[in-house]
C-alpha cells in the first residue's frame, strides 16, 4: 500500500507544490466557524455558480470529447482517444495553433507594452489630467463585436482610412483576402480593445507607489530611464504579472468576437485562432466530439501556462 | 560638507493664490545642525523640499557651498534626504536599498561595499543587510534610510520629519542617534519637525516658521529664554507660556484688579500681552489670585490648570505641594515676557526684580 501522505508520481508534485502556495495564506487568515456546515452553506451560491457555468460545461466537454456524435444527434458511439488523435494529427490544426501562439503572444506583448507606455506618459500628466485618462479608458466600454466591426470600417476595402493610409506607403492591404493582412487588422484590434485595460491597472500601480519613494529614486539616481528600470518597473512586476495571465487568457479566449466579425463569410484561408476552430468545428462543421477535444487540449494548455507563471514567476514579483 | 545660504526664497504652488514660503533668508554653517519648526502647514517641507530640488524654487536663490543650486538636478546637489514613511525600495534588500544611490553614480564596488558595511556597523544594522524592509521593524526601516542618507556621504542630510511614524519611546533614542550620528560626521543638517520637543533636543539653532515666513532664528535655549513674539511663545515649551491681557501704567504691569509692580517706569504703556511660562509662577501668600479649574498630574510635577482674573493660567508645581481651590501667585524674577498686544512682537523687557503683587482694594 502506498502512503497516503506521500502519493507517487506527479500527483505528489503537484500536490508539493499546491502546499506550498497555499500555506501562507492558510496561516494568515483562517476563521473558526463552531459548526463545521455553515462556511459551505456560505459558498453554495458562489459554488453553484461555478458548478453550473464552469464544472458542469467542462464535465460535458471532456465527456464529449471522447465520442464521435452523429451529426443529426441520433446517439454517439465511444472512440476513446480518436478526437485527440485526428486534432492533434492534422496539418491544419498544428498550422492554426502556431498562429494562435504567434497572435498571444504578439497580442499580449503589444497591449502590456503599449497599456505600460500610455501609463507612463498619463501618470507625469497634471493639467487635463482625468480628460486624457477618460479618453484612453473610454475604448475599454465598446463591447467586443463593436470593436470588430469598427476595425472593419478602419479597414474597409472602399472607406477604410486605415487601407488609404497604407495605399499611400505602397502597402495594399486587403484585410479579409491576403491572409497576413487580416492577421494585421486583427492583431491591432485586439491590441486597441485590451489596451485601456492594462493602462487601468498600470496607472492605478504607478500611483500605488508613494510619492516619496519616487523622490528618493530621483536624488538617488539621475538617469530617467535607468531610474525607472530600477526603480519604478520592479514595484509594477505584481499588477504586469497579474496582467499577463489576463492577456494571455484575453488574446486566446476574449479576442473570439473580433475574429468572427473579420473572417465570417469570407474566403476560407484567413487566419483563426484555435478557440475559433473550437467554434467552426463544432457549430457550423457539426464535430461536436473533435470541437470539444480541442477545447480540452485548449483548456489543458492554459492550465498549464497558468500553473508555470504562477510556479515561476509569482513568488518573483511580490514584495508586500 | 557645505554651507548652505538661501537667500529670498519664496514659493508659490501652481494655481494657489498666496505663497506657501516667502521671502526666507537663511544661512546654515558647514556642519551646522538646523532644525525648522512650526506649526502643521507653515512651509517647512516646501522649504526643506526647495533645497532638495524636489520642488522649483519660485523666488530667491539657494546656495549649496558655493554653488548655485537652483537650476541643479536633485540627485546633482549632493544632498540625502530623509523621508518620514522611510521611503525604502521594497524590492530591494537592506544592501541594495545602501548601495543604490551609490552604484547609479560609478561608485566603484569596492568602495560601496566598505561603505554599506562602515554605515551598517554605526546604525546596528548588520544582521539585516540581507532582507528586504518589509521583513523590519518601522525603526530598523528608518536607521536603513539613515544608512541610505549616510553613505552617500553628502554635503548635506535634509531630514523631512524622520521620526514622525515611530512610538514616542523609539522616537527618544532615534532622536540621540541621529544626534550623535551627526556630530560624529559633521554633516550640515537640515531637519524638519512639529515636534517642539525634538526640535529643542536637535538643533544647535532652531528656526521657528509660521504662515511661510521665518518668525525667529537662534539657539533653542535664547528662544526660550527670549521668544520674539506670541507666536514663539506659545509653540516653544510645553506647556505653552501663558499669554495674558494686561495693561502697563507707568511703573506696573495690571492684570484685571490686580497690580504687579514692575520696580522702574516702563518705556511700553498702554495694553500689553504678558507672558509667563507655568514654571515661573511661585505660590506665595499674596498676589495674583489663582481659582483652580482641574489638575494634570506628569508625574514629575504637576500641571495645574485655573483662572487669573477672568484669563486661563497653567502653572507647574512639584508634585508635594499641597493643592487648594485657590492660590495666591507671584512671578519669579525676570520672567515675565510682554509682547505688544496687536503685533505680538516682543516689547523691552522690564528690569528683573521681584513681582510681588498686591491686589488693588
Ligand atoms: N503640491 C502642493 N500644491 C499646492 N499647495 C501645496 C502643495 N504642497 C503644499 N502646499 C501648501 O503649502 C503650504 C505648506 O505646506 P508644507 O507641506 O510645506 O507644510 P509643512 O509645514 O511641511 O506641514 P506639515 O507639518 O503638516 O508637514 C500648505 O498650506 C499646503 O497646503
Ligand atoms: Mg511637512
Amino acid at each position: 500500500m502506498t502512503d497516503v501522505t506521500q502519493p507517487p508520481g506527479a500527483a505528489a508534485t503537484l500536490r508539493r507544490w499546491w502546499q506550498r502556495t497555499s500555506r501562507p495564506a492558510e496561516a494568515a487568515k483562517r476563521v473558526q466557524f463552531d459548526r463545521p456546515l455553515l462556511p459551505w452553506l456560505f459558498l453554495m451560491p458562489q459554488l453553484a455558480v461555478i458548478f453550473v457555468f464552469f464544472y458542469w460545461p467542462s464535465v460535458q466537454a471532456i465527456t464529449s470529447s471522447f465520442y464521435l456524435e452523429d451529426p443529426f444527434g441520433f446517439g454517439a458511439s465511444f472512440v476513446g482517444l480518436d478526437n485527440y488523435r485526428d486534432a492533434l494529427g492534422s496539418a491544419e490544426y498544428r498550422r492554426i495553433a502556431g498562429f494562435t501562439a504567434l497572435f498571444t503572444a504578439l497580442v499580449t506583448a503589444l497591449s502590456l507594452g503599449l497599456g505600460l507606455l500610455f501609463a507612463v506618459k498619463a501618470d507625469k500628466v497634471i493639467r487635463g489630467r482625468s480628460t486624457y485618462r477618460t479618453a484612453l479608458i473610454s475604448v475599454y466600454a465598446v463591447a467586443p463585436p463593436v470593436a470588430g466591426l469598427m476595425g472593419m470600417m478602419l479597414f474597409d476595402q472602399h472607406i477604410g482610412p486605415f487601407v488609404t493610409l497604407a495605399a499611400k506607403f505602397g502597402w495594399t492591404m486587403q484585410v479579409g483576402i491576403n491572409y497576413w493582412d487580416t492577421a494585421f487588422a486583427m492583431i491591432l484590434v485586439s491590441v486597441w480593445k485590451q489596451v485601456p485595460y492594462n493602462f487601468i491597472f498600470f496607472l492605478s500601480g504607478l500611483q500605488g507607489i508613494p510619492a516619496s519613494v519616487r523622490e528618493a529614486a530621483v536624488i538617488d539616481c539621475k538617469n530617467g530611464f535607468t531610474r525607472f528600470r530600477t526603480a519604478i518597473l520592479p514595484l509594477l512586476a505584481p499588477t504586469a504579472f497579474f496582467l499577463l495571465i489576463i492577456n494571455i487568457t484575453y488574446a486566446l479566449f476574449d479576442t473570439f468576437a473580433v475574429i468572427d466579425v473579420m473572417v465570417k463569410d469570407k474566403p476560407a484561408n484567413n487566419p483563426i485562432t484555435l478557440v475559433y476552430k473550437v467554434y467552426n468545428d463544432g457549430f457550423r462543421g457539426n464535430d461536436i466530439g473533435g470541437s470539444a477535444a480541442q477545447s480540452v487540449i485548449l483548456m489543458v494548455v492554459v492550465l498549464v501556462l497558468t500553473l508555470v507563471q504562477f510556479r515561476w514567476l509569482e513568488r518573483r514579483v511580490h514584495y508586500g | 560638507m557645505a554651507s548652505i545660504d538661501i537667500s529670498n526664497v519664496s514659493k508659490t504652488y501652481p494655481g494657489a493664490s498666496a505663497p506657501s514660503v516667502s521671502d526666507i533668508n537663511l544661512s546654515i554653517r558647514d556642519g551646522e545642525f538646523i532644525v525648522l519648526v512650526g506649526p502643521s502647514g507653515c512651509g517647512k517641507s516646501t522649504l526643506l523640499r526647495m533645497v532638495a530640488g524636489l520642488e522649483d524654487i519660485t523666488g530667491g536663490e539657494v546656495h549649496i557651498g558655493d554653488r548655485l543650486v537652483n537650476r541643479v538636478d536633485p540627485a546633482d546637489r549632493d544632498i540625502a534626504m530623509v523621508f518620514q514613511n522611510y521611503a525604502l525600495y521594497p524590492h530591494m534588500t537592506v544592501r541594495e536599498n545602501m548601495a543604490y544611490g551609490l552604484k547609479n553614480r560609478r561608485t566603484p564596488a569596492t568602495e560601496i561595499e566598505s561603505r554599506v558595511a562602515e554605515a551598517a556597523r554605526m546604525l546596528e544594522l548588520g544582521p539585516y543587510l540581507d532582507r528586504k524592509p518589509r521583513a523590519l521593524s518601522g525603526g530598523q526601516r528608518q536607521r536603513v534610510a539613515m544608512g541610505r542618507a549616510v553613505v552617500r556621504q553628502p554635503a548635506a542630510f535634509l531630514f523631512d520629519e524622520p521620526l514622525s511614524n515611530l512610538d514616542a519611546k523609539l522616537r527618544v533614542s532615534m532622536r540621540g542617534e541621529i544626534r550623535r550620528l551627526q556630530k560624529r560626521l559633521g554633516t550640515t543638517s537640515l531637519y524638519v519637525t512639529h515636534d517642539q520637543l525634538e526640535a529643542m533636543t536637535l538643533a544647535d539653532r532652531l528656526v521657528v516658521l509660521n504662515a511661510g515666513r521665518i518668525e525667529q532664528v537662534g539657539a533653542p535655549l535664547d528662544i526660550y529664554h527670549n521668544p520674539a513674539s506670541t507666536f514663539v511663545a506659545s509653540f516653544i515649551g510645553s506647556p505653552a507660556m501663558n499669554l495674558i491681557d494686561a495693561e502697563i501704567r507707568g511703573s506696573s504691569l495690571h492684570i484685571g484688579a490686580t497690580e504687579v509692580p514692575l520696580g522702574s517706569m516702563q518705556a511700553a504703556q498702554g495694553p500689553v500681552t504678558a507672558g509667563i511660562r507655568a514654571e515661573d509662577l511661585q505660590v506665595t501668600g499674596h498676589g495674583l489670585p489663582f481659582r483652580v479649574d482641574f489638575v494634570e498630574e506628569l508625574g514629575a510635577q504637576r500641571l495645574v490648570h485655573g483662572h487669573v482674573e477672568g484669563q486661563p493660567l497653567t502653572l507647574a508645581l512639584t508634585p508635594d505641594a499641597a493643592l487648594h481651590d485657590a492660590f495666591h501667585l507671584s512671578i519669579r524674577p525676570g520672567a515675565l515676557h510682554l509682547f505688544d498686544t496687536r503685533s505680538g512682537r516682543r516689547l523691552p523687557q522690564p528690569e528683573s526684580g521681584v513681582f510681588a503683587s498686591r491686589v488693588l482694594a
